[in-house]
């Protein structure tokens, strides 16, 4: 006599004690705390914070522990947290141009005021193993390095893109919201056309390996925008929050972020001269990678708003923002690990129905 | 538990869920979208009937969830453990005992009774989807009352395989108005939609739709005069309640092409068994 399977809570409870286990793994070996995540895995800290939307060292390191460093499952983990959180009050928007920068550099001026600053990159490291990290030890003397860091703001490192446009060599900022306000696709449904604020959220929360792939296919030709990396900075900017009780702003906190500006290829036409366009991304903590391509996907997006042909899935909202997101695309796609007994019966009675009615239609 | 609110949703967000809920049911068949919240739950793993339960649920309900028609099939246990866990509210397998059912895939084979709301975890609720892949576009296709696309789709089928190949998400039009995908329930269930006693609600967390039937709302499958609309059928009973009309899984027994047959409600087949129903009944 056949039984249904039945225990699908005992299941669960047993599946939950195996992945304690397997995440502490062999209680030999030091467990991880959330300082060394936050301090020696800064990276994944940033990335979690950034596509996570929620600035928190301290809750992002934990997240990644718990993720047993699955950064995607860690994001979701830090998203399912912030959902829950009230908002209190909006932000003044960030000034960059008053950032505490430890990183700065303009592929296009050679020098430009406040200078080229190439702060802590992987980008000269010869890519070779360093196998004196596989034992822990103290690092041996070394000089200390002037750092950029803790510097007042220096009031003579203006964003390349006002240099610019001082003289007019580049489109102004895009227009925001008619009301001032922005959106938040967080608590309103993403609707297209969507404005250029909802879209930033949008590619800001975007999985990093979905926008470098769109970033990088607009370089090989689908949806090229000729961009130039006008300039990335690195470093401190404060967040102050003006309430309406208080009427002047109060500096609330202060965050590193990294910004990237993109120039791109200049339009013009017989009425209007030649201007270049912009890219913008902007990411929490050291994130270079994930903002550069996330200015070269924004610029792409524009393609309508500057009269462009839209070509390519890269200049396509919907086809964009639709599936930038890994916590969406990640359920969606492991949802198929679900069971889908009655849809595929239901395909089964049919396809046997089809077959017979073949098989008794055909010729003998 | 005790940091998080009755039913894991803070009391604004249910509110802005209701009123989109209350719109759905005034606009039958109509996709309303609501600021769908990220849940401690994946998406496509019915984040929206999540959270329209949890929009609608009280202290007094008694809840019922089944996943294929299954209570204890293990996405279900979770969500209903999740419930139990958030609003402590009373729970249950037996359909007629439940006040709240969510369902995944499933219309339950007991008759539903006035008073009763079913929530659908629903994956695409847009019908036209696979039609056309952009959603400004199928929007106004649906103001404009646009459908021909989907029966000439329908028509199709029959030109190649001599009936409709559509066994679930068969297409309805809800209240001769707004064509609606029945979210993924076999189309031995559509009929179980029409003039139904019960509240249909529709949850899509990761699309941020809700849509909903009233009840008592004529919900036709969409056919043609000579293909008329037709169900699935079994030409065995269940090989352990012995129900015909039921929806029956299939489950391999052996690697000698030994099958049974069993009802995937497990409620209804469970009590006809207890009710000395057997395989030969």
């Amino acid at each position: 006599m056949y039984v249904a399977v039945k225990g699908g809570e005992r299941a669960i409870d047993r599946a939950h004690r195996l992945l304690a286990e397997e995440r502490r793994g062999d209680p030999a070996v030091p467990e991880l705390t959330l300082a060394q995540i936050d301090q020696q895995l800064a990276f994944a800290v940033d990335r979690v914070m950034t596509e996570g939307s929620l600035y928190d060292r301290e809750l992002a390191a934990l997240a990644v522990k718990q993720a047993r460093g699955d950064l995607v499952e860690a994001i979701f983990l830090l998203r399912a947290y912030r959902t829950t959180l009230p908002r209190l009050g909006v932000s003044r928007p960030l000034d960059t141009a008053a950032m505490v920068a430890r990183r700065r550099v303009s592929a296009i001026f050679k020098d430009l005021p406040g200078g080229q600053i190439l702060g802590p990159t992987f980008d000269y490291t010869h890519r070779l193993l360093d196998f004196g990290l596989a034992e822990p030890g103290e690092p041996g003397p070394t000089a200390p390095v002037e750092d950029a860091t803790g510097r007042e703001a220096d009031p003579s490192l203006p964003r390349v893109m006002d240099l610019l446009d001082r003289e007019g060599l580049i489109e102004g900022e895009p227009a925001v919201r008619d009301d001032g306000r922005v959106g938040d696709l967080t608590r309103e449904p993403l609707t297209f056309p969507a404005g250029r604020d909802v879209r930033l959220q949008n590619l800001a929360r975007g999985d990093e390996g979905f926008l470098l792939a769109m970033g990088y296919a607009t370089q090989r030709g689908y949806g090229r925008n000729h961009p130039f990396a006008g300039e990335i900075r690195q470093g401190e900017v404060s967040v102050s929050l003006a309430p309406e009780e208080i009427g002047f702003p109060v500096e609330i906190a202060a965050i590193t972020v990294t910004e990237c500006q993109m120039v791109n290829q200049f339009k013009g036409s017989s009425s209007t001269p030649a201007q270049f366009t912009r890219g913008y991304g902007l990411a929490f903590g050291s994130a270079e990678r994930k903002a550069m391509a996330m200015a070269l996907v924004d610029r792409a997006l524009r393609a309508r708003d500057l009269g462009e042909e839209p070509a390519s899935p890269t200049q396509d909202e919907e086809f964009v923002l639709s599936h930038s997101d890994s916590v969406e695309a990640s359920g969606f796609v492991q949802h198929l690990k679900l069971p889908h007994y009655v849809d595929f019966q239901a395909e089964l009675v049919l396809v046997r129905d089809l077959r017979a009615a073949h098989g008794s239609s055909a010729p003998r | 538990m005790s940091r998080y609110n009755f039913a894991y949703l803070d009391e604004q967000t249910k509110r802005m869920i209701r009123r989109a809920i209350l719109k759905a049911v005034a606009v039958p068949g109509y996709q309303v979208p609501f600021g769908s919240r990220e849940m401690p739950l994946s998406y496509g793993w019915g984040t929206g009937g999540v959270q329209v339960t949890a929009s609608v649920i009280g202290t007094t309900d008694v809840l019922k969830v089944i996943d294929q028609g299954a209570d204890d099939t293990t996405n279900a246990v979770s969500i209903r453990r999740f419930f139990a866990r958030t609003t402590g509210v009373a729970t249950t397998t037996r359909t007629d005992e439940a006040t709240l059912i969510q369902t995944r895939h499933r219309i339950p084979e007991t008759p539903l009774a006035p008073g009763q709301i079913v929530v659908f975890q629903v994956p695409i609720p847009e019908p036209l989807r696979w039609l056309e892949p952009r959603e400004a576009e199928t929007r106004t296709m649906h103001a404009l009352e646009e459908y021909g696309v989907m029966y000439v789709r329908l028509y199709e089928d029959i030109t190649r395989h001599g009936r409709v190949a559509q066994t679930y998400e068969y297409p309805v039009i809800v209240n001769g108005r707004y064509l609606m995908r029945p979210s993924p329930i076999p189309k031995l269930d559509n009929p179980k939609l029409d003039r139904s006693p019960a509240l249909m609600l529709f949850g899509a967390g990761r699309e941020k739709r809700i849509y909903a039937v009233p009840p008592w709302t004529a919900v036709k499958s969409l056919d043609f005069d000579d293909h008329p609309f037709e169900v699935e059928h079994w030409d065995r009973p269940c090989d352990l309640c012995g129900a015909r009309g039921a929806f029956l899984d299939e489950l391999i027994v052996d690697d000698k092409g030994g099958r049974l047959f069993i009802c995937s409600d497990t409620d209804f087949c469970a009590r006809r068994q207890a009710a000395g129903h057997g395989p030969r009944a």
